[in-house]
């Protein structure tokens, strides 16, 4: 799409209209934003749920950019997500360091250079490999915070972390409202840069590698640098999202590194809609929304309801809700055409 | 005429003003009733329901209402959203449960926050009560059961040496460090720590043992978290002929939880634990705790330990509900009536520390063995009468704070 | 025997027992894998519901312990075919992520339906007189259970090499893992094929799960608790490949078990570290193919 293909109008419209159009921002975009906001104001007693719904959208981000729009398939991603929450938890615990919008950014860096090391060695690898290596790192990662649990405090973690109240001003409540705006709002910030990565000519190489990695070597696309830098840059995004579980939990622990952790994001995500960038929100406050109702209908049953509503959403969603979503708006609109 | 008016007016006046004071109170169970350690969770709540059920009129004319919710993993994190939940949305006035140590810390802060009081029945961690204001224990530390372990061990069954083996995570550390402090103290040695995996799967203890077993130390004290690894260790134990090599195992009562013993088999026999209950304790209110149990759940269905505690812990709440005529919003006042409550339960008699607010009770030297009727069962060795947590008496590292 | 020997005797006999366990329950996942190149993530769950079979068959109907595994090899292997004609065959032609949505939902399904029916506590199941105890072997005693399974492992190894390298339809299961194109337009029928390796698969993996009541326990949570257990045998192995997944059972199982013995403290390390060497050096894992 080039501007000489808009028609009609201005130089000055044309203009307009061809840089709204690549930025497709559409006015559905709008809508999970609003939802969010009216969430904090129709429930507000479920605003500690609420923040780790928005901590885990923001995970599902982070995975959606190496695996919705690079192709990357890994089981390890909450390595990162345990790097960003345990670089947090030992600044406050152990560095008497409690300033919370700073943890953010330490966690990101923390978060990013792991991501980057592993990532230079292992995104050479691909399928199965990589699934097995992705996954081994996040495990050796939690046996080495075991190992030194006088350190990491093992599985009964670090308690009690206090932080300062946010921007000096706002503190911490009861019901979490707080946390709830703090999230969104680091979400929101994170969301648009995201966006304009996966908009920008970086973002199209990295669709072209998920698509046919053989022609991007072809046309001499540096794969392995942008697939290393996509995966740095998710990784401090998984970083910034296990920061803010711990800073709004007040507490971490060694099982923020479990495969649990993981494969959770990848189903949440699947859920949603790969490379869709809204998929993560979709995906992930479907999974919690239903496991919480799930779980309180059945304490002890409640896995056999997420389970039936995954086996559904494949058979009858292949593609994610989103998917299905696309697919009716494609049926209305044909429908209309005809 | 009048006087009938008068009167009648006046009964319609008490009855109304004494339904009136009938207040419901609210408590929030938080349990694991699903995943890996749903069977623990299973067994405090089946306690809780029973308890309920027998002693509902105990505190009439106010009433209970349980709310009970998922602990989840023992991760904290979803224990302290559901709990807070419950705080705030389903505005509890107590909670209870909390199987894991990890869900008992997380919520610490937002108990004392809230002022509501959390009346722990089973997580173990010894700094716990240190935390808030508003906790109070009812099951054990894991100081109760190893540090007096360690003296009995080197006095009373001849363990001059001693091997450590523990599922790699806190509760195991904190029970041998227990262990091997009281046991050091009287004069034991011990030969090696062996960390034995996480606590997530069943490891298979062949390896562990096989060492253990080369090594030859008198004893080898293991702690596990009660469950499915107990059983694997006592398998693993007698496959590998440890006994009869001369290797006696000891340990808390997690070792041999009653609802596992008869699977145990044989290899079990001769086990020596130090613990504060077994179905075979002998006093009246286990006896008729045990009888209630078989016909509330069947007579496969044995009680354990954390059901003990369960038992206990609801009777706690109960006789603070009735202490304080139902009226619970105060939360420090309900914990300012558990400072010092003493009861009778499957236990025996136990009682709340006033300093500490944790659980002071008997622990018992106790032999498995096999009871005439064919059945395995507990025989009491000897009796530490009113233990209380030894971590915090001594100041043990975080306990101290 | 001297010190060394008894350590090294007994690493190398406690780790090929498990290794054993880790050949019979992963090697259907391997092959199935390679052949369909389908992630099924409810093989666990397969596991699984042998080792309740067993359960039921021993504690409430009294049939025996070695009866009940091979009871409930059959069993599951069935119903297994109906999974795969009902669910699994829609999704051949699905993507990888797709495949891990269903089969990790049917494996939550599965262990809510084992809480439901057995309940949350884990079950034991009564061994028979000569697997308890142990056994001698002239030199030294072994557990009898122990033994067992790798005389049992070692059986069904032959019989599976037999049944792969020897015979018509072993033959036709290679080239179908080989080159699935290939094998199709010489008239094999891929797909009838994969529904027999699918319940082979399946049934041993119930075995699998029966024999390790005794080793690991069983409760409902066994479904996914070893599952990255198997991928990781599977990944090691190399997907598709006999021999790739007996090696890769043997080096875990040993390096695991010696690991455990020898340094306890790193635990669970092993098991990891040799994975990513294995896999940094050959990525389609033993003998499995790029």
């Amino acid at each position: 799409m080039a501007a000489s293909d808009t028609i009609g109008g201005t130089p000055r419209q044309r203009a307009t209209d061809y840089l709204l159009r690549r930025h497709r921002f559409r006015m559905a975009e709008a809508l999970p934003w609003l939802i969010a906001i009216a969430v904090f104001f129709i429930f507000p007693t479920r605003m500690t749920f609420g923040s780790q719904v928005l901590v885990m959208v923001m995970f599902a981000l982070s995975l959606d950019l190496i695996l919705g729009y690079a192709g990357i398939v890994t089981l390890g991603h909450a390595a990162f997500f345990g790097v960003g929450a345990y670089t947090v938890g030992l600044a406050a615990a152990r560095l008497d360091w409690t300033e919370p919008i700073s943890g953010l950014f330490a966690a990101a860096i923390a978060a990013g250079l792991v991501g980057f090391v592993t990532g230079w060695f292992l995104l050479r690898y691909r399928g199965l490999t990589l699934l097995m290596l992705t996954l081994a790192t996040a495990i050796l990662l939690q046996e080495t915070g075991n190992l030194r649990s006088d350190i990491s405090g093992g599985y009964d973690g670090l308690p009690g972390l206090t932080f300062k109240p946010l921007l000096g001003v706002f503190d911490y409540d009861l019901y979490g409202h707080t946390n709830y705006l703090y999230a969104l709002t680091v979400l929101a910030i994170i969301f648009f840069f995201v966006r304009r990565i996966v908009y920008s000519p970086f973002g199209q190489a990295l669709t072209g590698i998920r698509e046919n990695v053989r022609r991007m070597h072809a046309i001499g696309s540096p794969v392995h640098r942008r697939l290393v830098t996509v995966y740095t840059i998710a990784a401090a995004i998984a970083g910034v999202a296990g920061a803010l579980f711990t800073q709004t939990n007040a507490y971490v622990t060694l099982t923020v590194f479990d495969f649990d952790n993981s494969a959770k994001v990848m189903v949440m995500l699947i859920l949603g809609g790969t490379g869709r960038l809204y998929g993560a929100f979709v995906g992930a406050a479907v999974y919690m929304v239903l496991e919480d109702y799930f779980s309180k209908l059945s304490p002890t049953f409640w896995q056999f309801g997420i389970g039936l509503m995954l086996v559904l959403a494949v058979l009858f969603a292949p593609r994610g809700i989103l998917g299905l979503f696309e697919r009716i708006g494609d049926c209305l609109a044909e429908r209309k055409r005809s | 005429m009048r006087l009938n008016g008068w009167l009648g007016v006046a009964a319609v006046a008490l009855t109304v003003g004494g339904t009136a004071l009938a207040e419901t109170v609210k408590i929030g169970v938080v349990l694991p009733f699903s995943g890996a350690n749903a069977d623990l969770g299973h067994q405090v709540d089946k306690a809780f329901d029973l308890y309920v059920k027998l002693h509902a009129k105990d505190i009439e004319p106010n009433k209970i209402e349980i709310i009970k919710r998922d602990e989840g993993p023992p991760t904290g994190a979803q224990a302290k959203t559901v709990a807070t939940e419950l705080i705030t949305n389903d505005k509890v006035q107590i909670l209870t449960g909390f199987v894991f140590s990890p869900s008992a810390i997380a919520l610490a802060p937002v108990v004392t926050q809230a002022k509501v009081p959390m009346i722990i029945a089973n997580a173990g961690t010894a700094w716990i009560t240190n935390l808030s204001p508003y906790i109070a224990r009812l099951s054990f530390s894991m100081w109760h059961h190893g540090y007096p372990m360690g003296a009995y061990a080197f006095n009373k069954i001849g363990c001059k040496t001693a091997a450590l083996a523990y599922t790699d995570f806190p509760p195991g550390k904190d029970s041998t460090e227990a262990f091997k402090t009281g046991f050091e103290k009287a004069g034991g040695k011990v030969t090696e720590s062996i960390p034995m995996g996480s606590p997530v799967q069943v490891p298979d203890f062949t390896p562990f043992f096989q060492r253990i077993k080369d090594a030859k130390p008198d004893c080898m004290y293991v702690f596990i978290p009660s469950g499915a690894h107990a059983t694997g260790v006592t398998k693993a134990y007698g496959e590998l002929g440890m006994r009869k090599a001369g290797v006696k195992l000891i340990g808390p009562m997690d070792l041999i939880p009653d609802n596992k013993l008869q699977d145990m088999g044989d290899a079990a026999i001769g086990t020596v634990v130090m613990g504060n209950y077994a179905v075979d304790l002998d006093n009246a209110d286990n006896k008729a705790f045990n009888k209630a149990w078989h016909e509330a759940y069947g007579k496969d269905s044995y009680p354990d330990f954390m059901s003990a505690a369960g038992w206990d812990t609801m009777h706690a709440i109960f006789d603070a509900i009735k202490k304080l005529n139902g009226k619970v919003e105060d939360g420090s006042k309900v914990i300012d009536v558990m400072k010092g409550w003493t009861g009778n339960g499957p236990r025996g008699q136990v009682s709340i520390d006033a300093a500490t607010r944790d659980i002071v009770q008997d622990e018992h030297a106790m032999e498995v063995i096999r009871k005439p009727d064919g059945k395995l069962g507990i025989k009491v060795l000897g009796t530490t009468k009113a233990v209380k947590d030894e971590c915090k008496e001594l100041k043990v590292g975080r306990c101290g704070s | 025997m001297p010190q060394v020997a008894n350590i090294a005797v007994s690493i190398l006999f406690d780790g090929l027992a498990y290794a054993m366990f880790l050949f019979i329950t992963s090697v259907g996942l391997s092959v199935t894998m390679g052949l369909m190149g389908f992630v099924n993530l409810a093989h666990g769950a397969f596991a699984m519901a042998g080792g309740y079979v067993v359960v039921t068959l021993t504690r409430t109907y009294g049939v025996g312990f070695v009866p009940s595994l091979v009871i409930a090899a059959v069993v599951v292997g069935a119903v297994s075919v109906v999974f795969e004609r009902v669910l699994y065959r829609r999704l051949y032609k699905s993507t990888d992520l797709e495949q891990v949505l269903l089969t990790i939902g049917l494996a939550f399904m599965a262990i809510a339906t084992a809480t439901y029916l057995y309940g949350p506590i884990p079950k034991s199941v009564p061994l028979p007189e000569w697997l308890q105890g142990d056994v001698n072997l002239g030199f030294r005693y072994f557990p009898s259970y122990r033994a067992f399974l790798i005389v049992l492992g070692a059986v069904l190894i032959a019989v599976l090499w037999y049944a792969f390298e020897r015979t018509n339809i072993g033959a036709k299961i290679r080239a179908a893992v080989d080159n699935r194109r290939m094998a199709e337009s010489v008239g094999i029928n891929v797909d009838r094929l994969f529904t027999l390796t699918f319940a082979v698969g399946s049934g041993l993996a119930a075995l699998g799960g029966g024999l390790a009541i005794q080793l690991l326990g069983l409760s409902p949570s066994f479904a996914v608790l070893y599952l990255v257990l198997f991928l990781i045998v599977v990944a090691v192995g190399g997907l598709g490949s006999l021999k790739g997944t007996l090696l890769a059972a043997l080096v875990l199982g040993i390096f695991d078990t010696g690991g455990k013995y020898l340094l306890a403290d790193a635990g669970g390390f092993f098991v990891y570290a040799v994975t990513v060497v294995v896999l940094l050096i050959k990525p389609a894992g033993f003998y499995g193919r790029e």
